[in-house]
């Protein structure tokens, strides 16, 4: 199989600070991978530098051999890596609706934003209750949901999803996850950053755990459920 | 309760609310005797009026440009002001040729649209290459130091153009068709000013409907909002940017065309003022917020032209139109007291959030 997404031994730097500390992964097509680690390892960090909000200093990151290291953020988008940021990042002040535009901001195809409208007012029907509504007013919950949903207008190769389930009610949190899952049996690309091991683990095919910007375990998601330095850092067992 | 009370208002407060108290005392004492006195007319009142509303559409106009530049880029751009000169004085070469050869007097609207259309594109060539040369190379340094650059590049904008066009005033040739007066409804109103009116009315109305509806329009919303979600949605941000630049320096321009029409003579330097009651404007009605925008410079416009006969006469001042930009700034201090926010101004904390 292919890889989808390769991230291959970058450097990322905040200042001085050498937060990416030749970091390597890579994603295959139609699989769910995830990143967990503690606060700070990295991990927002890792999804800042493929999205290009970050220039690493050093290595590379392709998609389908593509490569995207010197693009622009904009540019990253067209060519098919979108990401949901964390806190979702909502445009609080336009209509769900222009919100959901604007994540098709870069394609141009009529039919094909309408298809992907329908298709995301399906997998969120809130959305399409509240389409009208300003999207500062929404709930925590469905925030979430207009984040995902505009990034998915966006055609997206590979989605990136940042802590999607930060700061959700626990039911909420199962809901994301169920989309997600959705998602996943659809056939899209997942790159799932999530402080909350023990969900991402499930939905997850393989993983990889980061500590201070390095890699320090990769492996598939089910071996990484039973390793014991998982389960007593980031599962909180004991 | 009382101790409560004195500890949450402090002797600034005190201050403020008596400087504010003493102003408003002021102005309903000289509006009353004025309006006892009857020293104008209704007939006076409707021009004041009318000529207030015209000399507010150029304020929001050009109050525009200070409002959606700091809506996408958070920064005052004190060049504005030089934006809107460069138009109008360029086009005063266009119309004085149009003069000479006759054209002005045979086709007198063609004329005038042309002279429009020179005004609007050299004043968004310029904002655009403002952005492009001066400001984009600081768009991560700290707030403070795009801020001089855009002082710098007033003063430089005005001495190029001074050094292009020379340091005296120009005149703008008359147009016939515009002397005169029209009469609706039983109301005169001067030809030139329900030209403007109507005009700037139309672009305002364009201008928004642009911002709210296109594509392009909620995508500079979207770029104001947040920076970085935008280029995460493939939005190319410094296109925006620019579009921002462009679309500011058209309303300046056209702004720019309207006041040559006025006032009948073209300067190097006279966008400072101009440019400073716009900005004004863009504060009265909330930095940042477009209808704010234009409803800020249509207030000032109308403070201005109806508040020195109104709030002074009756005071007994002697020439009090000489006063009108003392109103106008007394104005914007109330409101950077009273109001920081402006009127249609949300409060900061929210926007941060």
């Amino acid at each position: 199989m292919a890889a989808m997404l390769e991230v291959e031994n970058i450097h990322s730097y905040y200042g001085h600070i050498h937060a990416l500390k030749n970091l390597s992964l890579n994603i295959n097509e139609g699989e769910i991978v995830t990143l967990i680690g503690g606060n700070g390892a990295g991990k927002s960090t890792t999804l800042r530098t493929i999205s290009g909000l970050m220039k690493p200093r050093k290595g590379s990151i392709r998609l389908q051999d593509e490569e995207l290291t010197r693009l622009l953020p904009h540019k990253i988008v067209e060519k098919g890596v979108v990401q949901v940021p964390e806190g979702r990042r909502v445009f609080g002040r336009l209509t769900v609706v222009e919100n959901l535009e604007m994540g098709a901001f870069a394609c141009r195809d009529g039919k094909l934003n309408r298809d992907n409208l329908d298709r995301v007012f399906t997998l969120f029907p809130r959305l399409l209750e509240r389409r009208k509504q300003v999207a500062g007013t929404l709930s925590g919950g469905e925030q979430q949901m207009l984040a995902m949903g505009r990034a998915l207008m966006a055609n997206p190769k590979v989605l990136l999803l940042d802590e999607p389930s930060m700061g959700l009610a626990p039911v909420l949190v199962d809901d994301i996850f169920e989309t997600i899952e959705k998602l996943h049996q659809g056939g899209t690309t997942i790159l799932l950053v999530e402080q909350n091991a023990r969900m991402a683990l499930q939905v997850a095919d393989r993983g990889y755990v980061i500590q201070t910007g390095v890699v320090v375990l990769s492996d598939s998601a089910q071996n990484l459920r039973k390793n014991e330095m998982v389960r007593k850092a980031y599962m909180g067992e004991n | 309760m009382l101790e409560r009370l004195r500890e949450r208002i402090t002797p600034t407060d005190i201050v403020m609310w008596m400087i504010g108290g003493s102003l408003l005392v002021m102005i309903i004492w000289g509006s009353a005797a004025t309006l006892l006195a009857g020293l104008y007319t209704p007939r006076h009142w409707l021009d004041f009026v009318i000529f207030g509303l015209a000399q507010g559409s150029v304020y929001a106009l050009i109050a525009m440009g200070y409002t959606m530049v700091y809506g996408v880029l958070r920064m005052i751009n004190f060049a504005h002001s030089e934006v809107f000169m460069s138009g109008p004085y360029t086009a005063y070469y266009v119309a004085a040729a149009f003069y000479r050869s006759g054209l002005l007097e045979s086709h007198p609207v063609l004329c005038l649209l042309a002279i429009f259309m020179v005004s609007m594109f050299i004043s968004s060539m310029i904002a655009f290459l403002l952005e492009k040369i001066a400001y984009r190379p600081l768009r991560n340094a700290p707030r403070l130091i795009p801020l001089i650059t855009a002082i710098g590049a007033s003063f430089f904008l005005q001495y190029v153009f001074r050094g292009l066009y020379g340091s005296g005033f120009q005149a703008y040739p008359v147009v016939k068709m515009l002397e005169g007066h029209w009469t609706f409804i039983g109301i005169r109103i001067l030809r030139f000013q329900a030209v403007v009116i109507v005009a700037a009315a139309l672009l305002l109305a364009a201008l928004y409907s642009f911002i709210q509806m296109t594509r392009v329009g909620k995508a500079i919303r979207a770029v104001s909002e947040d920076k970085e979600a935008a280029y995460l949605m493939g939005i190319d941000v410094d296109k925006m940017i620019s579009t921002t630049f462009i679309i500011g320096g058209m309303a300046a321009g056209a702004a720019g065309a309207f006041y040559g029409i006025m006032f009948k003579q073209v300067h190097f330097f006279m966008g400072f003022i101009p440019g400073i009651k716009a900005f004004t404007a863009a504060v009265l009605g909330g930095i940042g917020n477009i209808p704010g925008a234009m409803l800020g410079g249509i207030f000032l416009g109308l403070i201005e032209s109806v508040g020195p006969s109104l709030f002074l006469d009756g005071l007994g001042i002697v020439a009090p139109y000489q006063l009108k930009d003392a109103i106008a700034f007394t104005m914007l201090v109330l409101v950077l007291i009273f109001r920081p926010t402006g009127i249609l101004g949300e409060r900061l904390a929210v926007k941060k959030a």
